[in-house]
């Protein structure tokens, strides 16, 4: 049944893909939704019977690559993370496939789009089954092509080319970071497997290691070098600007890929490898500096977007650094806890911009929007389901409330009850960009739904209410949104945890930091909510009440603004750091390089003395006598002086 | 074994195929002595293909000694014999050679019109040569196979290529030429010293430390020009650009491999002192190699020259792994040589596909070709990213491979090979984008053709190799890892039981 699950999608894109054109579009799209909401299903079976009944499992497949001591097999590995996973992936694809036939009715290469789909949820089920660290590579980096193909699937426009290979390119910078840390683990432990790594990592806690000029604490540094890896998958600061140019993709891709499950490729990887992130907390302690940050990064840039589809963006950014200095904090379960539900509510959220922008005629920018809640009342509804999920609103200390403020109240109280100094910080940085989150989503629900409308007669007339074909899996997603948090809290967090996950994942006694969290003070509880009902007011307050006061703040706080608006400069520091340098480089290298240094000394340069040489040589012989009869003279002279001064020495 | 001298089948095969091509040659009519000889070429080689797959099918994957041995006695009074065998590390390219030969004649049948008699015998003398170099286990008889090569590839590119053949073909053979004279010395040294020329019994032989700093470094000559290492590139994208399209295929398919095959056969295993003291010397050059050709391929503009500098950067990761001697690094060079034969081929081809429609490789006369070629889209698609080292396809092994066995040596030089895996992206896909991608804006394109049954045919084994390779590359693991283990083993005991490092051989003490 594991094997069912990760190869139909496999099939469905095979099929799709390649004989999308013999088959036509409406069998090609009825395979791979069947093929996908039977993984589902399957999904769901395997789910019960691995989370709740305990048989976590691994089948071996074939070898993949042995040699030598370096062994990988083509596995799957089911344990409750990944059974979490499987959920979260198969229903979100399936979903975002059912919608896509409706989003996608109009394009010209439907198989083609349903195609990349399914092979993307096919990697992404082999990244989440992976037993060991190189076919969890082969997953994270089919994920990517699947990201770049879908990011490009419009490649008649420059910037979805451009933004596709970006993608690709930043990912892979990750890669090497990943693929490094695979390298150090294998010649750290000698083996690739995750039994077998984790199984040596205890007796390898205090190992030192050499790598780059650095002596140091040999499963730190490996840790570090994976969490590279996760930082370019899931966009942390510093490798996060792919993201928001992804959005050139159709935008169920958006919902999929950029939202609901690559992202957060990441944040499971770091999961998956507790048992090592566990003991290096230097390593630990960078995870949650670098989530904290990337939280409190993209909810600022989040603040000024104009894009419906990147303002969402930047908060997905946000959001993975809510769960990755959860992770820092060790509380992994809270983590994949705010995965889980994330994936629903950001989904829903996508979709329904999706349903926005196909009402506005493929309009994306929410100052051309406006006015319309009335005329897509469900689209309306649904995306305030999303919105107040994504907030996390909901009464403190009761089973009430969205699925978002579980998990999002949990993260944030992992936070304090580390009582560390990294975790003060992610929780005092959390708290803040929870009211940051508040005021972008309200933003955005004011611009986007309410106010006079801002697009053109044409336009407006045009507005209407998606089909059902979107709409119905938009209220699954929507249940999803509104009670995942409630009904799994008792066994994701609360005190059905530990036989739940069971071995998939490793907390150190000292670090239960998930156990601490539920004994907080009660204002600890309440400041996520506190922050975002602030959020919500300011945002009222400036798109509502009084609609000339943010343009006014904007030009007040010019240069915050602009900082903002920009992105923090990212994109143009890297250009000049990066791009612009390797493009001089490589010119002045081949034509400087190759062309004038060795070509020019080497053989064009040997070339030419030599046929120099040989023209001098030729001139010598002029057909003179008395030429020769003088060359032979002084060769007399220089001969006879030789001989003398030699006697004479 | 059998009685039945199979390599020497495999070798000879192609040369008597030359030979009646030559015979049946005596036609009035040049259409059809073009067309006996093209079928004439398809035939032989297609033969010679299957009956080295009996090599893949009868190979005792249990030992690492040499198989399906020949040997006669050739000029007894130097002790040079024809000696013939393969191992795990020398058999596949047997059949890489003998795979990509058919696929040339067959992506050449249109494409070379004029003299197309001489053309198919120059590529069958070139499969004989090849096979036969893999095979040779005598130092003349692989020192004649290796150097023949030079031959018919010199007349490949300087009769039937493009504007500045001439130039490109006598750099090729220059540079070649000059590294092959001092192999020449040094196989006349090993000579004396040995007495022999016999290459198993030379690898048992252990040649004193003195000497082997010098014989590695004459047989570095060779090889590095042959691989290509930087700085001694600068042959490969003159010759490759000018070269025919099957002339690339064959060059970046199997004569690049030479040197990769040399450096394992004799570098490696008869001067390890030599080999690991220059080890850091080697990884040096091919981290530059891997850097510098990928920064220069992304500013190509001709597509040709874009994937021929991207092999020497491929290049630097097959020396870096042997260099690095162990079980990862060795197998990964060898499997990132195999699939780069296979890919670098396909990528040839694949330029060859629209060279033979607009003749032109400027990247910037081409633009949205998927909407005319869905097929061609698709096949080039597989291929960038096989050479891009997508897991699940054959690029992504070998490269991972030799990361994991420099990571054990050098973690230095495992970070600066690993940034290869980003530009190398960067340049693959910047070449795709600007060549499939896009609005279909220039005239003379929209009325281009999809591939042909003929070209698809070529492709159809490349496809099924890659994705074969990726995702089961065990069965060719399999075949290597004994001799690569032996060799491994050699190496480190060489080592172990030297003394000290290897300076007296540079700088002989008084």
């Amino acid at each position: 049944m594991d094997q069912l699950i990760v190869l139909l999608p496999l099939l469905g894109a095979i099929v799709a893909g390649l004989f999308g054109r013999l088959i036509g579009d409406k069998i090609s799209m009825l395979v791979t939704c069947g093929l996908l909401v039977i993984s589902a299903i399957l999904s769901g079976i395997v789910f019960y019977d691995v989370a709740i009944a305990g048989n976590a499992r691994v089948t071996e497949l074939f070898t993949w690559i042995d040699s030598g001591s370096f062994e990988v097999s083509w596995a799957l590995r089911v344990d409750t993370l990944t059974a979490v996973m499987l959920i979260v992936v198969t229903w979100v694809s399936a979903m975002v496939h059912i919608y896509s036939v409706g989003y996608m009715s109009h394009d010209d290469a439907k198989p083609r789009f349903f195609a990349y789909l399914s092979l993307f949820t096919f990697f992404m089920l082999m990244l989440v089954t992976a037993d060991n660290f190189v076919q969890m590579f082969f997953g994270w980096e089919g994920v990517g092509l699947a990201s770049y193909l879908l990011i490009g699937f419009w490649y008649k426009r420059p910037s979805a080319c451009a933004a596709a290979i970006k993608a690709f390119l930043v990912n892979r910078v990750g890669d090497v970071g990943f693929a490094l840390g695979i390298c150090g683990a294998f010649a750290l432990f000698g083996a690739a497997g995750f039994t077998e790594v984790f199984a040596a990592v205890p007796g390898m806690a205090d190992a030192q290691f050499s790598a780059f000029g650095i002596e140091g604490h040999a499963l730190t540094i490996i840790c570090i070098l994976l969490f590279i890896g996760a930082m370019g998958k899931s966009a942390q600061l510093g490798l996060h600007t792919w993201l928001p140019d992804a959005m050139e993709g159709p935008t169920p891709v958006s919902a999929l890929i950029h939202a609901a499950t690559m992202v957060t490729a990441g944040v499971f990887m770091v999961a998956r490898l507790s048992p090592m992130f566990e003991y290096s907390p230097t390593a630990l302690e960078l995870v949650t500096y670098i989530g904290a940050l990337t939280a409190f990064f993209a909810a600022s840039v989040g603040l000024t977007q104009n894009d419906i589809k990147r303002v969402i963006a930047y908060s997905t950014c946000s959001q993975l650094g809510y769960m990755f200095f959860a992770i820092g904090v060790s509380a992994y379960s809270a983590a994949i806890f705010h995965l889980m539900t994330h994936a629903f509510f950001k989904a829903l959220l996508f979709l329904g911009a999706g349903s926005v922008i196909h009402a506005m005629s493929d309009e994306q920018d929410m100052r051309k929007m406006g006015g319309i809640y009335k005329m897509i009342p469900a689209t309306y509804i649904l995306m305030w389901i999303g919105t107040l999920s994504l907030l996390g609103i909901g009464i403190p200390g009761t089973p009430i409330g969205f699925a978002g403020f579980f998990s999002k109240d949990i993260v944030v109280e992992a936070a304090f009850a580390d009582h560390s100094a990294h975790g003060t910080f992610a929780f005092i940085v959390g708290v803040s960009a929870a009211a940051m989150t508040a005021f972008y989503s309200c933003r955005l629900m004011f611009m986007t739904f309410h106010g006079t409308p801002r697009a053109s007669q044409e336009v407006m007339s045009h507005v209407h209410e998606s089909p059902q074909v979107m709409l119905i899996p938009l209220y699954f997603l929507a249940a999803g949104a509104v009670i995942a948090g409630g009904a799994m809290y008792y066994f994701f967090v609360g005190s059905g945890m530990e036989s739940f996950w069971g071995e998939s994942l490793k907390v150190l006694p000292g670090n239960n930091t998930v156990e601490e969290a539920h004994h907080v003070p009660f204002w600890v509880k309440a400041s996520p909510l506190v922050a975002g009902l602030v959020g919500i007011g300011l945002a009222w307050v400036m798109y509502i009440g009084s609609p000339g006061l943010a343009p006014q703040l904007a030009r007040s706080l010019r240069p915050l603004y602009l900082f903002s608006f920009n992105k923090w400069y990212f994109d143009e520091l890297f250009d000049r750091i990066f791009v612009q340098p390797a493009r001089v480089i490589g010119f002045g290298l081949w034509k400087g390089g190759d062309g004038a240094i060795i070509d020019g000394l080497g053989p064009d340069g040997i070339a030419a003395t030599t046929r120099n040489l040989a023209r001098r040589a030729s001139l010598l012989q002029s057909g003179y006598v008395y030429h020769y009869a003088f060359a032979m003279l002084i060769g007399v002279v220089i001969l006879v002086t030789w001989y003398v001064l030699s006697q004479l020495g | 074994m059998t009685g039945w001298p199979l390599l020497s089948t495999i070798t000879f095969l192609p040369l008597a195929g030359a030979l009646i091509i030559l015979l049946i040659g005596r036609h009035e009519d040049e259409a059809v002595v073009a067309k006996n000889a093209r079928y004439m070429a398809l035939w032989t080689s297609f033969v010679t293909f299957i009956v080295s797959l009996f090599l893949w099918t009868e190979f005792d994957r249990g030992t690492a000694d040499f198989q399906f041995v020949e040997k006669v006695d050739w000029i007894p009074a130097f002790n040079i014999s024809y000696h013939m065998g393969v191992d795990g590390i020398s058999m596949m390219f047997v059949l890489l050679s003998t795979l990509l030969t058919p696929l040339c004649v067959l992506a050449s049948w249109d494409a070379i019109q004029s003299r197309v008699k001489e053309y198919m015998v120059a590529f069958l003398v070139l499969e004989t040569l090849m096979v036969g170099m893999f095979c040779a286990l005598d130092l003349v008889v692989f020192y004649i196979f290796f150097e023949g090569v030079l031959i018919p590839m010199f007349l490949i590119i300087g009769i039937w290529g493009g504007g500045r053949r001439v130039y490109a073909a006598f750099k090729f053979f220059l540079y070649t030429l000059l590294g092959s004279v001092l192999m020449l010395l040094a196989i006349l040294a090993m000579y004396f010293d040995a007495g022999t020329t016999d290459i198993p019994t030379l690898l048992a032989h252990g040649f004193p430390a003195s000497m082997q700093t010098w014989l590695w470094l004459a047989f570095f000559a060779s090889f590095a020009v042959k691989i290509p290492m930087w700085p001694v590139h600068t042959w490969l994208p003159d010759a490759h650009v000018e070269a025919p399209t099957a002339g690339s295929v064959i060059l970046a398919g199997v004569l690049l491999k030479m040197g990769g095959y040399g450096f394992l056969r004799f570098s490696l295993p008869m001067m390890p002192l030599a080999s690991d003291f220059f080890a850091p010397f080697v990884f040096t050059l091919s981290v530059v190699a891997v850097i510098y050709t990928s920064l220069v391929a992304l500013a190509q503009e001709d597509m040709k020259k874009l994937i021929a500098y991207s092999s020497v950067a491929h290049m630097g990761f097959v020396t870096i792994g042997i260099f690095v001697a162990n079980q990862q690094g060795i197998e990964g060079a060898i499997f990132q040589m195999l699939s780069h034969g296979v890919v670098s081929a396909a990528l040839f081809l694949i330029v060859g596909v629209v060279y033979d429609r607009l003749h032109t490789r400027l990247i910037a006369r081409y633009d949205g070709l998927v909407e005319r070629m869905p097929a061609y889209a698709l096949v080039f698609m597989i291929f960038m990213l096989a050479s891009v080292g997508l897991p699940g396809t054959s690029g992504f092994v070998g490269e991972f491979l030799v990361l994991v066995g420099a990571f054990q040596v050098n973690t230095w030089v495992a970070l600066l090979a690993a940034t290869g895996m980003v530009l190398g992206a960067a340049y693959m896909l910047y070449l795709y984008r600007r060549v499939i991608f896009g609005k279909m804006t220039k005239d003379d394109l929209k009325a281009i053709l999809d591939m042909n049954w003929r070209e698809q045919a070529v492709f159809a084994p490349l496809v099924v190799l890659v994705f074969w390779m990726g995702i089961y590359p065990a069965s060719f693991i399999d075949v290597m890892s004994l001799s690569v283990e032996r060799l491994v083993e050699n190496y480190q005991l060489a080592l172990a039981t030297s003394e000290g490092p290897l300076f007296a051989g540079l700088w002989p003490s008084r």
